[in-house]
């Protein structure tokens, strides 16, 4: 969509997932070794994507291929899925189609592992960005962030968090270098976040922010206190190398201890 | 160089941020950018009976002008909030009262409130490089904070 080459780096946006992905990076990097990332997210949308037919994700739901002839990647994240199933007592569950417009098919289980392909996705552009050399970098896909090193010499990341009653203003900062930060929240979508184990829709919050060292985990954990509703906060405080913040229906935002947000001396 | 997004930069963001612990659902932004221009000084802080009650607004010196919100009741309790202006640039809010079933043990978190008042200063001025959220879809990526933030810094 956009590609602006800067002084002190690069910025590339593209639509991609149904939504925008955008790489800032403050390095001088090739062009190549973004168009290698950038391909690298179309191959994740032609193996994932629950709206198209032809996804390796679509075929497997049909029974079309099997799951020992799926690509590498299908089996790691739908073993990294059932860990996160078991992690969250089945609030995150890919099995139950999280969104209703993935609708199951008669006869075949649905699979919408999209609560977390985007973070996952995203470690491996990092890792990607990481091993042609690039050291500071940022990258946002509709709202999951990963950082990397600084914006600039001596200067953290600062990543505001979303108003979820305001489109125009943040909720929070967050500050830091090497991050993973992920947003689940009814706001923009509207209500789509069900209930795995009632089917109802998700209450009680209207966003939640994790932040971790694993943005595909931090993605799946989002969705799931989000689920959790009132009880999400306390869960995600018990998880090891986990932080969050939760704003509710009733605009109480609620923080862990070690959430790491700017504190702005007025 | 880098600089703020207009978008943040404006004193309406704040103050529809303040909108939002008025009632709920959302008061209209409009009440609220009643309330701050007025100078009216109410010696009396505001009743906490009544959700109409008219905004208190005290002048103190070097311009800065301290204006209590109505109290809103919603079904967690009342809210109400104090806001601190510097002509026309909210300078600090602060929540007067706080719905009280809500709190949480000190262990698990370390704020529990209506949305920060320092984050409502962080959105004027706050230097951000990027925006988490909700996933926007490709079409509301440009009316979004992100997609703000990209034309700014294109």
């Amino acid at each position: 969509m956009t590609h602006d080459r800067r002084a002190s780096g690069t910025r590339r946006a593209e639509e991609q997932w149904g939504t925008v992905i955008g790489v800032d990076v403050r390095d001088p990097v090739a062009r190549e070794v973004l168009d290698e990332v950038y391909a690298w997210f179309a191959r994740v949308d032609d193996l994932f994507s629950t709206w198209r037919d032809d996804s390796q994700i679509s075929r497997l739901a049909r029974r079309e291929i099997d799951l020992r002839d799926a690509p590498e990647e299908i089996r790691e994240v739908l073993e990294r899925c059932d860990e996160l199933t078991s992690e969250s007592h089945g609030a995150f569950d890919i099995a139950f189609a999280a969104d209703p417009r993935v609708a199951p098919r008669p006869g075949f289980g649905p699979i919408d592992p999209s609560g977390f392909i985007k973070g996952w996705a995203l470690e491996r552009a990092a890792a990607m960005l990481g091993a042609a050399g690039v050291a500071n970098f940022a990258i946002n896909a509709g709202g999951d962030v990963l950082t990397r090193g600084q914006p600039e010499p001596g200067r953290r990341w600062q990543i505001g968090v979303q108003h979820p009653f305001d489109r125009a203003a943040v909720a929070a900062v967050v500050v830091g270098t090497d991050l993973a930060v992920a947003t689940s929240g009814r706001y923009e979508r509207g209500d789509h976040i069900v209930d795995p184990r009632t089917g109802q829709p998700a209450r009680d919050l209207a966003s939640v922010t994790v932040v971790g060292d694993d943005l595909g985990r931090a993605d799946a954990y989002a969705t799931a206190a989000l689920v959790l509703g009132d009880e999400g906060i306390d869960w995600l405080a018990s998880r090891p190398g986990i932080e969050a913040m939760t704003i509710a229906d009733d605009h109480t935002a609620t923080f862990t201890s070690g959430f790491p947000r700017e504190e702005h001396a007025a | 160089m880098r600089r703020a997004i207009p978008v943040l930069a404006a004193t309406g963001g704040a103050l529809a941020l303040l909108a939002n612990f008025h009632t709920r659902p959302a008061a209209p932004v409009a009440s609220v950018a009643a309330v701050a221009p007025t100078t009216t000084t109410a010696p009396e802080p505001t009743s906490r009976s009544s959700a109409s009650s008219a905004p208190s607004t005290t002048t103190t010196p070097s311009d800065t002008k301290v204006v209590d919100g109505p109290v809103a009741s919603n079904d967690y309790g009342d809210v109400q909030v104090r806001v601190t202006l510097r002509g026309h640039q909210i300078i600090d809010v602060q929540a007067l009262q706080l719905p009280h079933d809500r709190s949480r043990s000190a262990s698990i978190s370390n704020f529990s409130g209506p949305i920060l008042r320092r984050e409502a200063l962080q959105a004027q001025s706050a230097q951000i490089d990027l925006v988490s959220g909700a996933t926007y879809t490709s079409e509301s990526y440009a009316e979004s904070l992100q997609g703000a933030l990209d034309k700014a810094n294109r």
